[in-house]
């Protein structure tokens, strides 16, 4: 069902469009018309909460099937073709098989969610997804009684996706839910920014957004959808188990081995950026907290 | 050839490198101040400061293998290459204190608690007695114990190469390109028949 969950608006908290434009695209003339279309969105926001500019949200992306650099996503990911593209959904479902991505496009509602990203790295942006409820999309293929998770793929392409050459990870990138956590309302299939379709460094044509979760849980350029009844693999998790977990809810509490989750950088601050503190489920405690009632989230982190 | 070149080094300056070798620095922190970093300039500056820092110091580590087995000579550089690399591993560090962590109480836990922190710190504190004894008067005052001291390099060089191994996420290859030839570089240093000699002297005591 789509639209189940709200920014909490408030009038003023509607961002002017020169706001969320850096100089540089108002400049750029081109890119600026693009979003003049956008001059009347009814996007608002958390109170607080101002978006990332467009350049930060396309320019700074961990997209490891370009490279591990920041930016070698926005550099390579020119390469990769996204039309024809389609989503194979399998395993429990009354539905399965392979489904075009304008099909889906055509059967779900988009809306726009503006959502705290939190990266695992302590980093973190404010980005106006537009998207439909992974809910929906599960519904529609029909989930069966014995479905307990939900297993994610990226495509894999090494002629276009030139990071795939190296074994970083264990391609394809895989990910995964529990199935409550992929039929929650926040749970998101972004396919645009800003109204304007996704970016391929941000994972064109389809990508997951889980805004509780750190960010590499929101697999990118998503290809192949399974219902299982077993906790599928997950790429972080069989590159280092120690460090990343199954289930990688943002909390200040539990610390990653190697740093500390307690705070992050918003991206954006220049070079004297301050830190401010995380919050627990990435401000999404709410929402969400009921969700691991009783778990030890430091076992289960 | 080789001649020509060396007798055109020896032309150049040494105190050239303290002049030249800094502007790098200027110009990352220019780059940074005005967006020539990307959305992230903090760490970008930590990485390239500390990406430098290395390639200074294996520079330092590459000059007497370059002499012994290519009769090129750039001794009369070497000081100037260990210093400077000591002043990138300390804007490395710098960064890091002041831009980076920010918080006082967090940086000695992260000191204690985070490995690759602890293993770039103990290469910055191994480099401290070299960049102090990086001058004439404690090479002479030192005597043979100079060159014994000036060893702790080959630990620091070696640290500040792990301490970047241990960063990075997933399996990734340059930074065990970079140990790679560290240890290249400190294996040409092994001298067979010295090796052979205090081999022959301790199996015949
Ligand atoms: C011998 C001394 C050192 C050397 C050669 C060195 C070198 C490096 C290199 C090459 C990188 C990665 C750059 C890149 O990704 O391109 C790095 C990253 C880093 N270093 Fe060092 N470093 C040294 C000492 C230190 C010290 C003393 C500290 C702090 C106490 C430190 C903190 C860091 C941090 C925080 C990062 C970035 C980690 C991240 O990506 O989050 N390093 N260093």
């Amino acid at each position: 069902m789509a639209f189940r969950w709200k920014n909490t608006l408030t009038e003023n908290d509607v961002t002017p469009e020169a706001l969320y434009l850096s100089r540089r695209q108002l400049m750029g003339g081109a890119a600026g018309l693009g979003l003049a279309t956008l001059a009347g969105r009814a996007g608002a926001m958390e109170a607080g909460l101002e978006p990332n500019d467009w350049d930060d949200i396309t320019s700074y992306n961990n997209f490891y099937e370009f490279g591990t650099g920041k930016s070698d996503p926005a550099n390579n990911a020119h390469a990769l073709t996204i039309d024809p593209w389609s989503v194979r959904i399998d395993g429990l479902v009354d539905k399965p098989g392979d489904y075009a991505f304008e099909d889906i496009m055509k059967a779900m509602s988009v809306e726009e969610r503006i959502y705290r990203f939190r990266c695992v790295e302590a980093w973190s942006m404010v980005v106006p997804w537009n998207g439909f409820e992974l809910a929906d999309l599960l519904t529609m293929a029909g989930i069966q009684s014995g479905a307990k998770y939900v297993a994610f793929e990226t495509l894999y392409r090494p002629e276009e996706m030139v990071g795939q050459k190296y074994a970083v990870l264990d391609w394809p990138y895989v990910e995964g839910l529990r199935l409550d956590e992929a039929m929650h309302p926040l749970t998101l299939m972004a396919t645009g920014i800003y109204g304007r379709d996704i970016p391929k460094q941000n994972g064109a044509p389809l990508r997951l957004v889980v805004p509780w979760k750190y960010g590499f849980k929101s697999i990118k350029s998503i290809v192949r959808i399974t219902l299982t009844d077993k906790e599928p693999p997950t790429s972080w998790n069989i590159a280092n188990g120690r460090e990343y977990g199954f289930y990688s809810n943002v909390n200040p509490k539990v610390d990653h081995p190697r740093w500390s989750q307690a705070s992050e950088r918003v991206i954006g601050g220049g070079l004297f950026a301050r830190k401010q503190p995380t919050l627990m489920f990435n401000g999404y405690e709410e929402e969400v907290a009921s969700l691991y009632a009783g778990m030890d989230l430091g076992t289960f982190f | 050839m080789l001649e020509r070149v060396n007798s055109g080094l020896r032309r150049i300056p040494a105190w050239l490198l303290y002049v030249v070798l800094p502007l790098p620095a200027v110009w990352f922190l220019y780059l940074g101040l005005t967006g020539g970093l990307g959305a992230e300039p903090i760490k970008a500056l930590e990485h390239k400061l500390g990406e430098f820092a290395l390639q200074l110091l294996i520079a330092g580590l590459a000059v007497t293998p370059l002499r012994r087995h290519l009769g090129l000579n750039l001794i009369r550089f070497r000081r100037a290459i260990g210093l400077m690399a000591f002043l990138y591993v300390f804007l490395h560090l710098l960064t890091w204190l002041v831009l980076d962590v920010q918080v006082l109480s967090q940086i000695w836990a992260d000191i204690l608690k985070r490995p690759y922190i602890t293993v770039g710190m103990a290469g910055f504190v191994l480099l401290v007695p070299l960049a102090l004894t990086s001058n004439n008067f404690s090479v002479r005052k030192l005597g043979p114990r100079w060159r014994k001291l000036h060893k702790l390099t080959y630990g620091a060089v070696l640290l500040g190469a792990v301490h970047y191994v241990m960063l990075v996420k997933g399996f990734q290859l340059e930074p065990l390109i970079y140990l790679g030839v560290i240890l290249g570089l400190l294996a040409l240093r092994i001298e067979p028949k010295k090796l052979r000699r205090r081999f022959a002297r301790q199996s015949a005591a």
